[in-house]
């Protein structure tokens, strides 16, 4: 049982990420990547992660102001995001990807503007989330190991 | 694991070899960032690329610099599969495909263009620490082949003969096989024109000397640089060929390309060196003339020929310690042979395909001996000493840069060229040599005496035509009849030239004395000519790839009987 107190609210946080499915193995996958080489992996690929996915986001946005919709290039977008979303483990936002590529392929505009709208909510959701854990990391100072989520 | 022929060995208690060179290309800066890691927790040695334009820049900058590529298949600048079409071609390289999108029909296309994996994102580093085998598979598939293409009967002359010959092939990797599968084909159709796509397994596509020679034109039309397997497959014009084929063809040829280059490295330093410990001061020269592999009577293609006039060039030419000098003259090959039995391999005395063309001979180098283009038989078989070296010797003729712009068609320059191309020290026998060679032998002629070794195909088959029809010796006893006269002239030019191989009786002498012999290569003219009729190296470079699948553009391969199936016939049609 982590006795730091930090350290027990990082875990905390951790858990629930997982126990609520904003992330996923791949993110236990970064975390054991994590080194002495580099002590702050993990949060240097999210905050990659959250920065190059915003300006797919943008993209996805300004396609979906121009109608009729693109539905091909809709999806390209949307695979792109799909795979850096995948790099982090970031779960739900993966799903909801999947969601909208479903309705790009069935050509339902509609059901793409609904999909990308929960898309954004929780990609923002998890961004939140995310930094507040990181700033408790920092904090708490390096974990002894990564664990896997119960 | 311990690789055998790779750079990277891992002696360490790892399970998979460290410092296998990776270059990661995906446009995605999130994922280049993990992989990266990833692999370094592999132990491999990592690059990354966000662009596949600029994966293929440092690919083509060191040819030699990466063992393995992974990419993405969805790129901005270019598709995935078709970097991946490039790396193969260009470069031989194994390419792992990754994505986020699993299905099938995608799985399937990597695999069809030539991905030895398809990885699904997110990407588990238990599936990078395996990477490794697609490298070494590949390697091992390569020697197979080589070794397939090995087994051909005439090779067996001079395989049983030579245990270097096996040793030796693998300068390159590739020789054996398209010494072998040139082998097979032989058995399976008697005819030169193997050009059977179909009947052979999928791929299996012989290329004949006419073939190659097509493609060969194509990708000179094109350029070099620019080449493509569509592209190529359009020029070609020959409709049962496809693009695959084209695509793994030209892989090969541009690997043949630069190992020839490599070749001709090591083989400019070789040069001299060994010609002293020969004890008979002879190194056999490698006419480079292989025997004929196809269709030729056992007698005659039993393997390389031996040049008789080798022999008693030699004889009579140095000599160095040989003193034998008549006997050279009629020194029956065999005779002949037995000079220099020392080095060679019992085998190959029976078969006498040795063209020893002492090397010692005046002031020929060992560069002489080497004519065997690039034979390594030669090498192999039994010069103890020379192996090597004549190995090393022979590629030189083939100099791929420039003989493959050329585009050869049997020629005499195209030998001589290949033979100039690094023959520094030998260039001035050579020169006189080949003068003499030019007057007597028409370019064709040329050509087929000296078997360039990869040209050799080409060439055989219309050089030796001439050649052949006037021999009807080819067998050891007529050499011995025609040495004496060519005696002469051998001393003469050997002694002008230091080949010891006079031209004009050389190429009597080179008909005579295609012996079936173990294989040697006659190489003699490409390495040591200067002869700018070999020089040409499209000419060399081309004739291993009228191997089967597995141009064997390695000197060894000329060397092969498999090979020398088109030169074979050529001479003894």
């Amino acid at each position: 049982m982590e006795r730091n107190p930090m350290r027990r609210q990082l875990q905390v946080m951790r858990k629930s990420l997982f126990d609520q499915g904003y992330l996923d193995e791949q993110f236990v996958q970064l975390e054991e990547l994590q080194d002495d080489a580099n002590p702050n992996f993990v949060e240097e690929v999210v905050t990659l992660y959250f920065r190059d996915s915003a300006r797919l986001i943008l993209n996805i946005e300004q396609a979906l102001e121009r109608k009729p919709f693109d539905f091909n290039k809709l999806d390209g977008y949307m695979h792109q995001f799909k795979g850096s979303s995948s790099s982090i483990g970031a779960k739900r936002v993966k799903a909801e990807s999947t969601l909208f590529r479903e309705y790009c392929k069935s050509g339902n505009g509609e059901g793409c503007m609904r999909t990308f709208q929960q898309l954004k909510k929780e990609y923002a959701t998890l961004r939140k989330k995310l930094e507040a854990y990181f700033q408790v990391a920092r904090q708490a100072g390096p974990m002894e190991t990564a664990c896997r989520p119960k | 694991m311990v690789f055998r022929e790779s750079g990277y060995c891992s002696s360490r208690n790892d399970a998979f070899p460290t410092g296998l060179r990776v270059l990661v290309v995906d446009d995605d800066p999130t994922w280049l960032k993990i992989l990266e890691k990833m692999l370094k927790k592999c132990s491999y040695e990592v690059t990354t690329c966000g662009l596949a334009r600029d994966a293929l820049n440092l690919l083509r900058k060191r040819k030699d610099g990466y063992d393995i590529v992974i990419s993405d298949v969805n790129m901005p600048d270019m598709d995935g599969f078709k970097l991946l079409e490039y790396v193969g071609l260009e470069m031989d390289l194994p390419v792992i495909m990754m994505s986020v999108d699993g299905e099938t029909s995608r799985v399937m296309k990597g695999v069809q263009h030539g991905a030895c994996d398809y990885l699904l994102k997110p990407i588990r580093m238990k599936e990078l620490r395996n990477i490794w085998q697609h490298v070494f598979r590949k390697k091992i598939n390569e020697v197979r082949d080589i070794e397939s293409l090995e087994g051909i009967e005439s090779l067996q002359m001079t395989r049983s003969g030579c245990d270097l010959f096996n040793d030796g092939h693998f300068l390159g990797g590739d020789d054996t096989t398209s010494g072998r599968k040139r082998k097979d084909a032989d058995n399976k159709q008697e005819d030169r024109d193997l050009t059977d796509p179909s009947s052979t397994k999928k791929a299996r596509v012989v290329w004949t000397v006419d073939l190659h020679q097509k493609f060969v034109k194509a990708v000179n039309q094109i350029g070099f640089d620019k080449v493509g397997p569509k592209k190529i497959l359009d020029l070609m014009n020959v409709p049962w060929l496809t693009r695959e084929n084209v695509a793994s063809h030209l892989q090969k040829y541009r690997l043949y390309l630069s190992r020839l280059q490599k070749e001709s490295d090591i083989k400019n330093s070789f040069i001299g060196m060994k010609h002293s410990d020969t004890p008979s001061n002879y190194s056999t020269v490698n006419l480079g003339l292989h025997k004929p592999m196809k269709t030729m009577p056992d007698d005659v293609l039993n393997g390389t020929y031996s040049f008789s006039v080798n022999n008693s060039l030699a004889q009579s030419v140095d000599l160095k310690d040989q003193g034998d000098r008549n006997g050279i003259t009629s020194v029956p090959m065999t005779e002949a042979k037995g000079a220099l039995s020392k080095d060679i391999p019992d085998s190959h005395k029976t078969k006498s395909s040795q063209m020893s063309f002492d090397n010692s001979l005046g002031s020929v180098d060992s560069g002489v001996s080497f004519a065997s283009f690039g034979s390594t038989t030669p090498a192999r078989c039994s010069w103890t000493e020379i192996p090597e070296i004549q190995s090393k010797q022979e590629y030189e003729p083939l100099q791929p840069e420039d003989g493959f712009n050329q585009l050869p068609l049997p020629e005499t320059s195209m030998i001589a060229k290949e033979v100039n191309r690094k023959r520094t020290e030998v260039k001035p026998l050579f020169d006189e040599y080949r003068s003499n060679l030019v007057e007597h032998l028409s370019p064709a002629d040329l050509v087929d005496s000296f078997p360039v070794q990869n040209k050799t195909q080409m060439l055989k088959s219309q050089v030796f035509n001439p050649i052949s029809g006037t021999k009807s010796s080819m067998k050891t006893e007529d050499i011995s009849q025609n040495c004496p006269a060519d005696s002469d002239f051998a001393q003469r030019n050997l002694n002008a030239a230091g080949i010891g191989v006079p031209l004009a009786s050389f190429s009597e002498d080179l008909q005579i004395c295609w012996l079936q012999g173990d294989g040697y290569p006659i190489n003699f003219a490409l390495q040591d000519f200067d002869c700018s009729e070999y020089n040409d190296p499209t000419l060399i470079a081309e004739t291993p790839l009228y191997l089967y699948d597995a141009p064997r553009f390695d000197h060894e391969h000329l060397f092969d009987s498999s090979e020398y199936y088109a030169i074979d016939q050529g001479l003894f049609t």
